[in-house]
């Protein structure tokens, strides 16, 4: 059985949260590479980006409860999630219209994109926090537990819980769909086609008659989508902090980085190698090995490789491993 | 006194309203450079221009390809045959002259608009989406077309069936050949009214480049006036109704493709003797 709990043990602190919150970084880590594969640029506005979409999300959300709508054992946040997407698809877009156009429209360079992000980033950010407050928001609710810990030990019996969170397992399933979605839109219809040729050649893209600013439409689109799930799908999970969101921002990087950047699958792949990194280096592994360890071996620390402080290290060393050995990330982007 | 000064004696034969020295209107010479463009299916007429701010590149320089023809333009690296082609697509800021299609007045219209008016252009380089499949990038060559676009690619797998067996790789994985097969094949998707091609035969091998000529010769066969510019400036005239030699961006040769591969000028200077 040694073998069993140390797997269970591994699933309960590591796996599952690791699975969750890589999807929520894929997720998010798409929206980042969709807009660096199109509109060239690294977006630094998209961890706030995430954070006003979920704060239109949680806005609803307590509209909804208040007026008694429920959805059943899931989060009530499910239900107002188009709304939140609409309202963030309509703040990017503004946003393009004033802002990036602008520099696009004079075929600036792609760092003074970045530089421009960097500002709409503090007006987000501003925006966010004077419309929700600062201060940490819970808004899941619905049923608690997919497998509670006492429901596991009593189907198999196991010393060892494994306890799956209602809102882990429907983050995964989510983003399966989204994924699903957001590839079958890319590589099958017409306009998914044309944003990929963009992407790919945009001198060419245009002599074949492919509108750009019809392009750059459908990619704010769906990176209000995608930035808005993700957001939602991490505020259910742990909860709502405009700052948290902020510092999201460098995991999504360094996911849609080591991916390769203007990668979507890579993007994917990123963002689960980083969160499970982050989530093995600052777990204590003591329990998880010793069971498969011999007694003589069993570690005398916690093994905790870094405090749970220190997790943002861990993308950041990834990120500068990756930009060392392989620039353009496991999925061959753009060099940064 | 009549009003009337014709009816005076001095009338207009007064020497005092003329200049002294005699007649101005004196015979002058043409210039034996004179592309004749009254037929012209798309032409780009003295056109003077160069990329952005920077200076000028073509001078008065003037390209058209007559219906059904097929006209080669040759001449130096650096010489300006790209940059011509490219005013002629409407991608260069031009500062005199005109582009006409079929009679009108194109000169003001973006480069997706020529692509709707059925001009088709495959550039020197980046000339096919690297990361999509062969039946990809063909599908986005008729992205303008809301109409059933599969018999025009199957003319274009008749054309290159090479292209059918491969429709579902990456075009980047593709030979050089291959590559330039998927790049006509896409500008040839719209079924446009004229076809550009800029060095359809770089970097491949005689074999390859002799076949792709023959299907060049086959496309200008169903009747579309083909513009091209050939770094194989021989083989290139040899099938050339018409061909023009660029010198640094000014009209250096004109006249049809017998005419220059016999011009002494042309041979010693362009043709390698
Ligand atoms: N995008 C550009 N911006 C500025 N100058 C350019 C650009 N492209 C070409 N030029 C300049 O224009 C001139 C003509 O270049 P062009 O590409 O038209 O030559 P070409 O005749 O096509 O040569 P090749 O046979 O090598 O293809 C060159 O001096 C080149 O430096
Ligand atoms: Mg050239």
């Amino acid at each position: 059985m040694e073998p069993l709990h140390a797997l269970v043990t591994l699933a309960n602190f590591v796996i599952v949260p690791a699975v969750a919150y890589g999807s929520q970084l894929a997720l998010g880590a798409l929206g980042v590479t969709l807009i660096y594969g199109i509109l060239r640029f690294s977006n630094f506005a998209h961890g706030d980006t995430m954070a006003f979409g979920t704060m239109a999300v949680i806005l609803t959300t307590w509209g909804l409860q208040s007026a008694g709508i429920g959805f059943g054992p899931l989060p009530t946040a499910l239900l107002a999630l188009p709304v939140g997407i609409a309202v963030a698809a309509a703040l990017l877009l503004g946003t393009d219209r004033v802002v990036y156009r602008f520099y696009r429209d004079k075929k600036a360079v792609p760092v003074t994109f970045v530089i421009a992000s960097l500002g709409v980033m503090f007006v987000y950010n501003g925006f966010t926090r004077f419309v929700i407050g600062v201060d940490d928001q819970r808004f899941a609710d619905g049923a608690r537990f997919l497998v509670s810990a006492r429901g596991f030990r009593d189907a198999t019996g196991l010393d060892e819980p494994l306890v799956i969170k209602s809102t882990q397992a429907i983050t995964v399933v989510v983003a399966v769909v989204v994924v699903a979605v957001l590839f079958w839109f890319l590589n099958r219809t017409r306009t998914g086609k044309s944003m990929r040729a963009y992407s790919d050649n945009e001198d060419l893209a245009l002599l074949s008659g492919i509108n750009p600013e019809r392009v750059v439409t459908y990619t704010w689109l769906i990176v209000a989508g995608l930035a808005t799930i993700a957001g939602t799908l991490y505020g259910l999970d742990k909860s709502f902090k405009p700052f948290t969101y902020f510092q999201l921002l460098l995991p999504i990087f360094a996911a849609a980085i080591v991916g390769g950047l203007g990668s979507p699958i890579g993007a994917i792949a990123g963002g689960f190698v980083i969160a499970f990194a982050e989530v093995t280096i600052t777990y204590p592994l003591k329990k998880v090995l010793g069971y498969f360890l011999p007694e003589s071996l069993a570690p005398d620390g916690l093994v905790q490789l870094l405090s749970t402080d220190y997790k943002f290290a861990v993308s950041f060393m990834i990120l500068i491993i990756v930009l060392l050995i392989r620039p353009t990330g496991l999925f061959r982007g753009k060099s940064v | 006194m009549s009003r009337n000064a014709w009816q005076e004696d001095r009338g207009n034969k007064d020497r005092s309203i003329t200049r002294s020295g005699g007649g101005t209107m004196a015979r002058g010479t043409a210039t034996d450079v004179r592309p004749d463009t009254t037929h012209a299916f798309l032409v780009g007429d003295s056109m003077t221009g160069g990329y952005g701010t920077g200076g000028d590149i073509l001078h008065d320089c003037t390209i058209a390809v007559d219906p059904g023809e097929i006209a080669v333009i040759v001449g130096p690296n650096g010489a300006g045959k790209s940059t011509g082609m490219k005013a002629i697509f409407g991608m260069l800021n031009l500062r005199q002259g005109g582009v006409r299609l079929d009679g009108e007045d194109i000169t003001d219209l973006s480069p997706q608009d020529r692509v709707a008016r059925g001009m088709g252009f495959v550039p020197q380089t980046s000339n096919i989406f690297t990361s999509l499949t062969v039946e990809e990038n063909l599908e986005m060559g008729a992205f303008i077309r809301r109409d059933d676009i599969r018999p025009a690619m199957e003319q274009v797998f008749e054309l290159f069936p090479i292209l059918k067996d491969k429709r579902h790789q990456p075009a980047g994985e593709l030979s050089g050949g291959q590559r330039q097969q998927v790049a006509v094949g896409r500008a040839l998707m719209t079924q446009p009214k004229v076809l550009m091609l800029d060095e359809p035969t770089a970097g491949v091998s005689p074999i390859v480049m002799d076949e792709l000529f023959d299907r060049i010769i086959e496309v200008s066969r169903t009747g579309i006036p083909i513009l091209m510019v050939e770094q194989n400036a021989r083989q290139a005239l040899e099938i050339a109704d018409r061909g023009y030699v660029l010198v640094q961006g000014r009209n250096a040769h004109t006249g049809t493709g017998k005419e220059l591969l016999a011009d002494e000028d042309v041979r010693r200077s362009f043709l390698g003797g």
